[in-house]
């Protein structure tokens, strides 16, 4: 590699970064104002126009509390744990591209690293993320971080396999595990209208993605290991100031990767209707768009779950994962391979 | 830069390995075991194997050892008592493991030619090149495997059920 495409490379890092960061703090104050509205409320309106510097009012707020350590706690590892946890939620970004193939300087633009496997690559880094969750609930020396810890750790284990049969749909369809070439093979349309996106072939699929993913992310209605009502907090209980601060990035963090992934999957990633008479610039930032406006769909349909359900009971969700989100996965993965087998043959 | 990231992942993965035998609780021995996999990993990669590497550490440090740590934080395992070990391995010990250290080295000085050299990206694991191997000449071994591994589960659900 040379010199100059390692700074580069650096460069496209720092602005993902920040950029992903930036989201994540507005995500925080959209969801609190479209929550607001579906409930007859304001929400944040104090702090700048619309509250639209809240999250610079939080974040300060945050960063100046004062920092407490439980008597009792693991240290290294309680300070270790919303560390992880920030890391491997940001860590998913390296892969997932943004746009379509542009070179500058021998660098791609829109993508950090367009790995072999790229989907794998997701998939080991949130398998780590339980670590940030399972560790903080045990090294807090509280009884509800502990329990919030162990249920997020059963459901996460539990829900990583339905997503990851979920995906080898989409998978079979691409033949391929790099997002890119996926994002690729949902390019033209079915009988010259409908978008040749996964989301059709693979309706199930997607149902059964999008809930297991829900579940991975500790959302409403599957937010059981933070349930306010039985657990304080959860595991994120005893820790406070910024350290507290990275468990909430963590979890805007993976809500973005999550939108981001069932974008890339399903909906064909940056696909989208790109005129050729306008200017070439335009040309080349309008798929960037399409694919904001499509994450911006899937962040929007988060807050309306959690505006619209209500929390599950432990039993349910377990039961629901293994009886019902398995078994359909699993049916879902036989039929696709069927349909693909008797179309190559 | 290759050689010097070889041996910052190898350093790490025999240090991790060593601190799983010295750390006195089993949490901090289970997170050695973790740093073990992913140091492990990252060599992997560095070969070029990008599917073994992503399936290290989505299986062993992902899937098995949350289930380990699962278990230290149900059972809240204390620290080990330190005990004197016993005469014998006291006596032997260490003469054993540097008998075991010597026998692993000398079976690779003979079996490995002197010039041969691994170099980096020497194993190129394209994903579905591993596929069709699995599936085209492996096929037999592949579902005998899988057999297997379905027996263990129901002959652990039986072994679960029995106690109750």
């Amino acid at each position: 590699m040379l010199p100059s495409a390692i700074f580069y490379t650096l460069i496209k890092i720092v602005v993902v970064l920040s950029l992903v960061l930036l989201t994540v703090a507005y995500a925080v104050w959209f969801e609190r104002k479209v929550v607001a509205h579906m409930q007859s409320r304001w929400g944040p309106t104090r702090v700048g126009p619309h509250g639209l510097l809240q999250p610079l009012a939080d974040a300060i707020k945050l960063l100046t509390k004062e920092d407490i350590m439980p008597s009792g706690a693991f240290r290294l590892i309680y300070l270790a744990a919303p560390g992880l946890a920030l890391t491997t939620a940001l860590l998913a970004f390296a892969v997932i591209p943004f746009g379509p193939s542009h070179t500058a300087g021998g660098v791609e633009l829109f993508q950090i690293a367009d790995l072999d496997i790229g989907l794998l690559f997701i998939l080991s880094v949130g398998s780590m993320g339980v670590y940030g969750i399972v560790l903080a609930g045990w090294s807090s020396n509280s009884k509800y971080s502990l329990l919030g810890g162990l249920r997020s750790s059963a459901q996460m284990i539990s829900y990583e396999l339905a997503m990851g049969l979920a995906l080898v749909g989409v998978l079979l369809m691409s033949g391929s595990l790099s997002l890119r070439s996926i994002v690729e093979s949902q390019s033209g349309t079915f009988w010259g209208v409908l978008p040749r996106w996964n989301i059709f072939p693979q309706a199930v699929g997607f149902f059964c993605y999008l809930t297991a993913a829900i579940a991975e992310t500790n959302r409403l209605p599957f937010d059981l290991p933070e349930a306010e009502t039985e657990l304080v907090a959860g595991y994120h209980t005893e820790y406070s100031s910024m350290k507290f601060g990275m468990f909430f990035m963590a979890e805007y963090a993976n809500m973005l990767t999550v939108s981001c992934l069932a974008t890339v999957l399903f909906f064909g990633g940056w696909q989208g209707p790109v005129p050729q008479f306008l200017p070439e610039v335009v040309q080349m930032v309008l798929p960037l768009l399409w694919f904001a406006l499509k994450v911006l769909g899937f962040l929007f349909l988060y807050v309306w779950i959690r505006g619209t359900l209500p929390r599950f009971r432990y039993d349910q969700l377990m039961s629901f994962g293994w009886k019902v989100l398995v078994p359909v996965a699993l049916a879902n993965l036989a039929i696709t391979s069927l349909v693909l087998a008797i179309q190559y043959s | 830069m290759y050689a010097v990231l070889f041996f910052v992942f190898a350093g790490a993965a025999v240090g991790f390995a060593v601190n799983l035998l010295v750390q006195r609780h089993p949490i901090y021995s289970a997170l050695s075991l973790i740093g073990v996999m992913a140091s492990l990993a990252s060599l992997y990669l560095m070969l070029g194997a990008e599917f073994v590497a992503a399936v290290q550490v989505i299986v062993y440090a992902g899937a098995i050892m949350v289930l380990f740590v699962f278990v230290i934080m149900l059972l809240n395992a204390g620290e080990e008592v330190r005990t004197r070990r016993s005469l014998v391995v006291r006596q032997i010990g260490a003469p054993l493991i540097v008998l075991l250290l010597g026998l692993i080295t000398t079976t690779l000085y003979r079996q490995v030619p002197a010039d041969a050299v691994v170099r980096f990206g020497d194993f190129p694991g394209q994903t579905a090149g591993i596929g069709r191997r699995l599936f085209l000449y492996y096929l037999l071994p592949f579902e005998v495997v899988s057999i297997l591994i379905l027996v263990a589960i129901i002959g652990a659900v039986t072994l679960a059920r029995n106690e109750t």
